[in-house]
């Protein structure tokens, strides 16, 4: 799985309240929820990570709420890829279960700047920098193949053989 | 080999000894939906043809919050959970004014030691009081619960906290985990299962434990956890309820990393803002006027808590210019505070009472905050925006500093006010 985009950077212990406020939590379309992505930090920071679509995070993205929408308010606005120093659990969890890849790399997370261009293969761990190389440690297997299919219910779908609906996104 | 009870819990899940960082697909014992997520496990069903669930008789639907509700969609998303309830037979189904599901699980007595608990929820880990194991997932995994049954979960690495000596008068359960999470931070115990240890735990009551557990999330954990003992057997009792055999850690199971903490050394705390492990002693920290105290929530919503801030309260006012909103955790917190007195004196002093539920800790309702306001709050998060607004602040203590900063109209230490 090989995804692109251009990176913005964010710190430490970005909350899920700054990614996505509660009171907007019965909106269900991953499009629609887009409009309040980190309502509270401003509409030009949405921008800029919409545009470049890889967000590169510090220690522990996505603390606080176990709220699905901070990651598919990140999927409907387009965003590719996350990479972090660390993740919160639930976070992590709906990333794969939702199928936005994620990469927890210290070393990546550090080694990124705002704008600069990145191409990663996922299962391989190899990140593009320009023409530096950077190796990171892949997804295990089972979380792997989760993701790629794009998510739970897809992987599901995938294994029973017949898919009845489009992946929920 | 030896185990932690988070690996005994899921072990027995699993059917089959299991250790840390081990991938395993099951089925927990309870899976917890609320309002703000069960609008979207009804459009997981739709996307997926789901027309058949796994086991009715393991979830529950709470409506805490949003209720009441406050705006048409929310009005919606409640009346689709209704309507889920009644296709599919589930008959635990919590409505408006019910209250806050953790707090509900525990004093109905539904979920028992050794469970493992799952809920679109965060906060879940605060059934770890009872012996019980939670943990927060999201609401794709959830619809995916209802439906199938089961579902993959990593067994988390564990962290032991040992509490030694007793609290001070003017301290209180959430004066500790501020003190843990001060010691620790917001990710001292990131992807694990705290597991509490400690002869001090014999002195904490089930309420109290709550609280230690409830903030479990906010050092980053997975579940935070007090092995089942003779307090927990006796919550147990007075619900009418025999618990049997309770599962416990082994005496030599490993942890990822061990902490003792001092009970005896812990005076009020204040987190301020915006993050949760900004903390210190109420007297460290400038003497900012408040405009609002929020007292309720999963974390300080209780009797007890209500009857701390009572016992500052009786007799006194809340500051002119300040409001202050009490918003019982449960129907049956509010129930027992009317028939003990408690919400007099609250509402004696100026307090406001809101409808049992999560109320306005999360910024939806019923006391949010406008731009540059102050609040102190007992609640678990201080997040920018968390109560409505990027440009409020608020500082997180304990029921009897959120009372007593209410008196002063400004952060105060509690222990002003000891008799
Ligand atoms: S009271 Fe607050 S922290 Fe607890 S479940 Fe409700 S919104 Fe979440």
């Amino acid at each position: 799985m090989k995804v692109s985009g251009t990176v913005t950077t964010i710190g430490d212990d970005i909350d899920t309240d700054i990614i996505f406020p509660a009171r907007y939590l019965a909106i269900l379309d991953p499009k629609e929820q887009a409009k309040y992505l980190f309502e509270p930090l401003g509409a030009a920071f949405r921008d800029q990570v919409c545009a470049g679509g890889v967000l590169a995070a510090g220690w522990n993205f996505g603390c606080g709420s176990s709220r699905e929408h901070a990651v598919t308010s990140l999927i409907g606005a387009g965003v590719k890829l996350v990479v972090a120093k660390s993740f919160s659990r639930i976070f992590f969890r709906n990333s794969i279960n939702t199928g936005l890849p994620v990469i927890v790399s210290p070393e990546l997370a550090d080694a990124v700047v705002d704008g600069v261009p990145v191409e990663v293969d996922l299962a391989a761990g190899g990140a593009k920098l320009g023409d530096r190389l950077i190796a990171f440690t892949s997804l295990s297997p089972e979380l792997l193949a989760i993701l790629t299919a794009g998510g739970l219910w897809a992987a599901h779908e995938q294994k029973m053989g017949g898919n009845h609906a489009a992946h929920a996104g | 080999m030896p185990h932690t009870l988070a690996e005994k819990i899921m072990g027995r899940l699993a059917g089959r000894p299991v250790t840390a960082g081990e991938f395993i697909e099951i089925g927990p014992d309870w899976t917890f939906s609320l309002d703000d997520g069960i609008g979207l496990v009804d459009r997981y069903f739709r996307l997926h043809n789901v027309e058949k669930i796994a086991d009715p008789s393991r979830i529950a639907l709470f409506y805490d919050h949003y209720s009441p509700a406050d705006t048409p969609l929310h009005a919606h998303v409640q009346r689709v959970g209704r309507e889920l309830c009644a296709k599919f037979g589930i008959d635990k189904l919590f409505d408006v004014g019910e209250g806050i599901s953790h707090q509900i699980a525990v004093e109905q007595g539904f979920v028992r030691p050794g469970h493992m608990v799952t809920n679109t929820d965060s906060h879940t880990c605060t059934i770890g009081a009872v012996g019980a194991v939670g943990c927060g997932i999201g609401v794709a995994e959830m619809a995916y619960l209802w439906a199938h049954g089961k579902l993959w979960f990593r067994v988390p690495e564990s962290v032991k906290i040992t509490l030694e000596g007793r609290l001070p008068p003017g301290s209180a359960a959430k004066d500790i985990v501020l003190a843990i999470l001060q010691r620790i931070s917001a990710r001292g115990a990131l992807y694990s299962s705290v597991e509490y240890h400690g002869p001090a735990l014999a002195h904490l009551s089930i309420p109290e434990r709550m609280t230690l557990c409830n903030m479990g999330i906010e050092m980053g954990a997975k579940f935070a956890v007090v092995p089942g003992d003779e307090v927990t057997r006796a919550h147990y009792a007075s619900l009418g309820i025999e618990v049997g055999d309770m599962p416990q850690p082994d005496a030599d199971a490993r942890y990822a990393a061990s902490h003792t903490i001092d009970l005896s050394t812990i005076g009020p705390m204040l987190s301020a803002p915006n993050k949760v492990d900004n903390v210190h002693a109420v007297g460290d920290i400038e003497p900012l006027a408040i405009n609002q105290a929020f007292l309720g929530t999963c974390t300080n919503g209780r009797f007890e808590d209500l009857a701390a801030a009572a016992a500052i309260l009786k007799g006194r006012q809340v500051a002119p210019g300040v409001r202050m909103i009490v918003t019982p955790a449960s129907k049956a917190v509010y129930r027992r505070a009317l028939r003990e007195g408690v919400i007099e004196i609250l509402v004696e002093a100026g307090c406001v009472v809101t409808t049992p539920g999560c109320g306005a800790c999360a910024g939806i309702h019923q006391g949010v905050l406008a731009e540059t306001e102050v609040c102190i709050a007992s609640s678990s998060r201080n997040f920018l925006g968390r109560m409505g607004n990027r440009d409020a602040k608020i500082y997180l203590g304990s029921p009897a500093t959120v009372a007593a900063s209410a008196v002063n109209g400004r952060l105060t230490d509690p222990r002003e006010f000891l008799p």
